[in-house]
Order: C-alpha cells, then structure tokens, then sequence
C-alpha cells in the first residue's frame, strides 16, 4: 500500500509527479503574470481615486465596486465567454464561419488582473492617505515635478506603507489561481483532478495539490520577508 | 459714514476660481463618458436580446439559485461562527499543544484555495466509501451539498476564529484589570466588558467575510450544486446566450453591494456613542 503511493507520486512513467510539477509551473507563471499587470492598473485606479478632480474619483470608485463585488469564478467566466463571444461578433464582420478560441492563460491572467487591481487600489489609496501633504510640498519647494515628486519622494514611502496589504493580496492572487483550472489552464489543481480521476486516489491527490499551495503560501512569506528587510534597511541606512 | 458701511455689506466674496479643462478634468470626463456608455450598451444589449421565452423558463430557476447561495452562506456562517469559537480560544490560550493546533487548523485553511478544500472533502473523501460507508456516513458525504457546506464551514471557521482574536485582542488589557478589581469572573468580564467592545471592532470584518462567502460561494457550482453560479453555467450551456452571465452578474453585484451598504449602515448606528 505505502510502496502504491510512492509510485504514484514518483517520476517515472507511472509516477504523476511530472505532470503535477507543470501545473506548479503553469499556477506560479499565471500569479507572477497577473502580478505586475494588477499592480500597474491597482496604481492608476488608486491615483484617480486619490485626485481632486470629482470625475476621476468617479470613475476609479466605479471600477472598485464592480470588481470588488464580483465573484472571482464570475469574472473569469465573464472574460473568457465575452471575450470569445465580442471578438467573435468583429470576426463575424470580416469573414463570417471563422471560430474564435481565446487561450485560457490570457483570460485568466487579465479576470485574476482586475480583481487584484481593484483590491490593490484600495490598499494604495490607505497608503497614500498616509503620506502627509508636507513630502508633496517639499518636493514641489526644491523644484521637482509632479512626477518627479512622485517617482522619488512619495512612491518610496508609498511602496514601504503598502507591502503589509500587497503581501496579503499576493496570497489571496495565488489561491484564486486555482480557479482557472475551471477553464481548462493545467495548473496544480487540473493536473491533480486528472491525476485523481485515472488512479482513483482522489484524497491522496488533492491531499498533494493543497499541501502545494500551502509550500507555495511558505516560501511566498519568506520572500515577503525578505523583502521588507530590504526595505525597511534602507530606511536604517539614509 | 453709512454709506460705506452699506458698501462693505454689500461686498460679495469673490467668486472660486474657474476650473477650466485641466488634462485631470478631461481624462476623468473621458472614463466617466466610457463607463455611461458600456452602462448603456449593457442596458440596450440586454433589452434588445429581451426573450420572454428564456426569462420565463430561467427566472424562477434564477430565483432558486440565490435562494440556494443565501442558504449556503447563511448555514456556513452560523456553523462556522460556532466552530470558530473553540478555535479562537486555543489560539489563545497559553497551552502549547492547544496553539500549535488551531495554529495549524488556521494556516491550512487560510493557505489553500477554498475550491482545493472542496475538492478534498467532495472527491477525496470518496476514496474512504467503504469506511464511511461503514460508520454510516456516506450519505452525508456523497452529496455535493453537504460537502459543500461543510467545506464553507470549516474554511469560514478558519477566518472567523482570527477575526474574533483579532478583535478581543483589541481590547486593552486594562478592561480586564478594571473588572477583576470589581470583582466580576472571567467569564462575566467576556461576557459584559470585552465581547460588547470586541464585536464593534469585529463588524467590519465580519461584514467582508460574508462577502467573501457569498462571492466565494460561487464555486460550488463546480461540484454540481445549484445555486446562482451553477443556474447560470447550466442556462448558458443550453443556450449559448451570454446574457445569462450578465443577469447573474447584475443580481450578485446588487447583493455584494446591498450587504455592504447594510453593514455600513449598522456600523454608524451603533458607533454613535462613540462620536464626538
């Protein structure tokens, strides 16, 4: 019995381990993808929810509300099918019979991207309130721009003030990375589920799949650690 | 003399300054003009792709559907908040054995995916038939639904039981001093100082956690249960039209945002004592 399970965790031809290492590659590849995108539109969102122009703040809240208030399963289905169903509508237009497939790794990189922006705008938006307006001030006296004021005063302190809520949402991007599994992406949980499926050892297999998660979730919050040592000396150091 | 008393009377403050069309103003106008118009191809889409057939046959099935998600939520909420009080206690006591175990409850069923959870009690379960069959639980476990509930409720129960310790421990250490000196017991100082302060700490996020549920609920539909998410994948899958999704979106968007208002709402009632 014990000898079974080793063989079906093995590398060899009987063995699933190669299989369900891809899907760790296709689930780590899919968070570190949607990591920057999220971060990138996270930042506009919470830059026009912190403006003084009403229209923008507007505009910014509305993105929040819908993305926060959708189920994340919702938005990949919403992205995946619409997007399929509105390329296809413009398709149809130039060479009507052709049938459009949106790859899957795409899809979920842009449903799993909005949901971490409109999370990630919020954590922003909490650190920008924490900057006084005194560092904007200060910036402007010694003659740096808008921009510059914000790449060299406020975004160093703004990054330090918002990792705490950023390594938080980086754990929340990489469980819900699990969904897009339902859309047919190999990552840990489908290769698993067809693991299950062929040996029948279903327990066993997810049993692996979630212990995966969990190594993932360990070595996340050592590199997180890390990184706000890296931070937090160079603050020691100026 | 009264004349320019007059005067500075009727001197008016002078006007706010034009705002122009600074580029802030024009990109914020130019979003807010997108969102209107995808509002209103939304609105004219749904209403030109309007099939009495399709809502007559869906509707109820619709209506079911959230019946189904509230009744989810609701039962994982109550089995969850009652499981999480032993597990809130142990991850406060000072007994080593007692923390490491809620310490571990915790950190597996926050660190791994709600859907991987389910997954294990749903599928993985059944590896056991022949010994739950035996012990006379397999009809618990053979059904999608109870999985489901149960996965709901010992994930919630994880989350639960940090917000609960997260909000008593909030509370300072001098309350409990001030009750031991008039003398109240453990037990009567939860109970009357610590809990009634604690739980205005732990409304909000007792508020985003039944968010959470209901947003996270929607998995359930990948094992077969019914409810709102499972509806729609059944309806567009008989009928390819991609309103069906956009109906479900609307209706789960309207209770995400209906429950937050409301949690808002109760947090300023009862925080009015607290106003100064």
């Amino acid at each position: 019995m014990e000898s079974a399970f080793w063989t079906l965790l093995s590398w060899g031809p009987d063995g699933w381990s190669r299989s369900i290492a891809y899907g760790v590659f296709v689930t780590v590849s899919l968070a570190l993808a949607t990591l920057p995108l999220g971060l990138l539109i996270g930042f506009l969102v919470a830059l026009a929810k912190q403006s003084t122009e009403p229209s923008l703040r507007l505009a910014g809240n509305i993105y929040t509300t819908i993305f926060r208030g959708l189920p994340e399963l919702l938005t990949l289905f919403l992205v995946f099918y619409g997007a399929q169903f509105g390329i296809q509508q413009v398709v149809q237009l130039f060479s009507p019979g052709t049938a459009v497939e949106i790859n899957s790794f795409v899809a979920g990189m842009v449903a799993l991207g909005v949901v971490f922006s409109s999370y990630a705008s919020e954590v922003f938006l909490s650190a920008f309130r924490g900057i006084p307006v005194g560092q904007y001030e200060g910036g402007y006296s010694i003659g740096l721009n808008k921009g510059q004021t914000m790449r060299l005063v406020i975004l160093p302190q703004l990054i330090r003030i918002a990792l705490p809520g950023l390594a938080n949402l980086w754990l929340a991007l990489l469980k819900d990375t699990a969904l897009v599994s339902v859309i047919g992406l190999s990552d840990i949980l489908r290769q698993s589920q067809i693991a299950a499926r062929v040996t029948k050892e279903a327990f066993l297999f997810f049993g692996v799949a979630c212990l995966i998660y969990l190594v993932l979730a360990i070595i996340s919050s050592f590199g997180i650690g890390a990184i706000e040592r890296a931070v937090g000396k160079k603050e020691m150091n100026r | 003399m009264s004349a320019t008393v007059q005067a500075s009377e009727t001197v008016l403050r002078p006007p706010p300054p034009a705002r122009g069309w600074p580029r802030e103003r024009v990109v914020g106008t130019a979003l807010v003009a997108l969102w209107a118009l995808l509002g209103i191809g939304l609105a004219l889409y749904l209403f030109n792709a309007w099939n009495p057939a399709l809502f007559e046959k869906y509707a109820p099935l619709y209506l079911k559907g959230v019946g189904v998600t509230l009744t989810l939520v609701a039962l994982s909420m109550v089995i969850g908040s009652v499981l999480s009080l032993p597990i809130a206690y142990a991850r406060m006591s000072k007994n080593r054995v007692l923390n490491a175990l809620s310490y571990g409850y915790v950190y597996f069923f926050r660190g791994t995916p709600l859907l991987a959870q389910t997954f294990l009690i749903y599928y993985g379960l059944g590896s056991f038939r022949p010994q739950l069959e035996a012990i006379g639980l397999w009809s618990f476990f053979r059904e999608a639904w109870y999985c489901g509930v149960l996965a709901f409720s010992l994930n919630t129960a994880a989350y639960q039981a940090e917000i609960l310790r997260g909000a008593i421990e909030s509370v300072s250490k001098g309350q409990w001093e001030a009750a031991a000196a008039l003398g109240l017991s453990k037990f009567q100082t939860m109970r009357k100082v610590i809990l009634p302060q604690a739980l205005i700490v732990a409304l909000r996020p007792y508020g985003n956690e039944v968010i959470l549920m209901i947003k996270g609920s929607a998995i359930v539909a990948i094992i077969t249960v019914y409810d709102l998410m499972g509806e729609t994948r059944r309806a567009y899958s008989r009928t390819f039209d991609f309103q069906t999704y956009l109906w479900a979106a609307l209706i789960y968007l309207s209770m995400v945002e209906t429950l937050r208002n409301g949690v808002e709402w109760i947090e300023r009632r009862i925080t009015r004592h607290l106003k100064r």
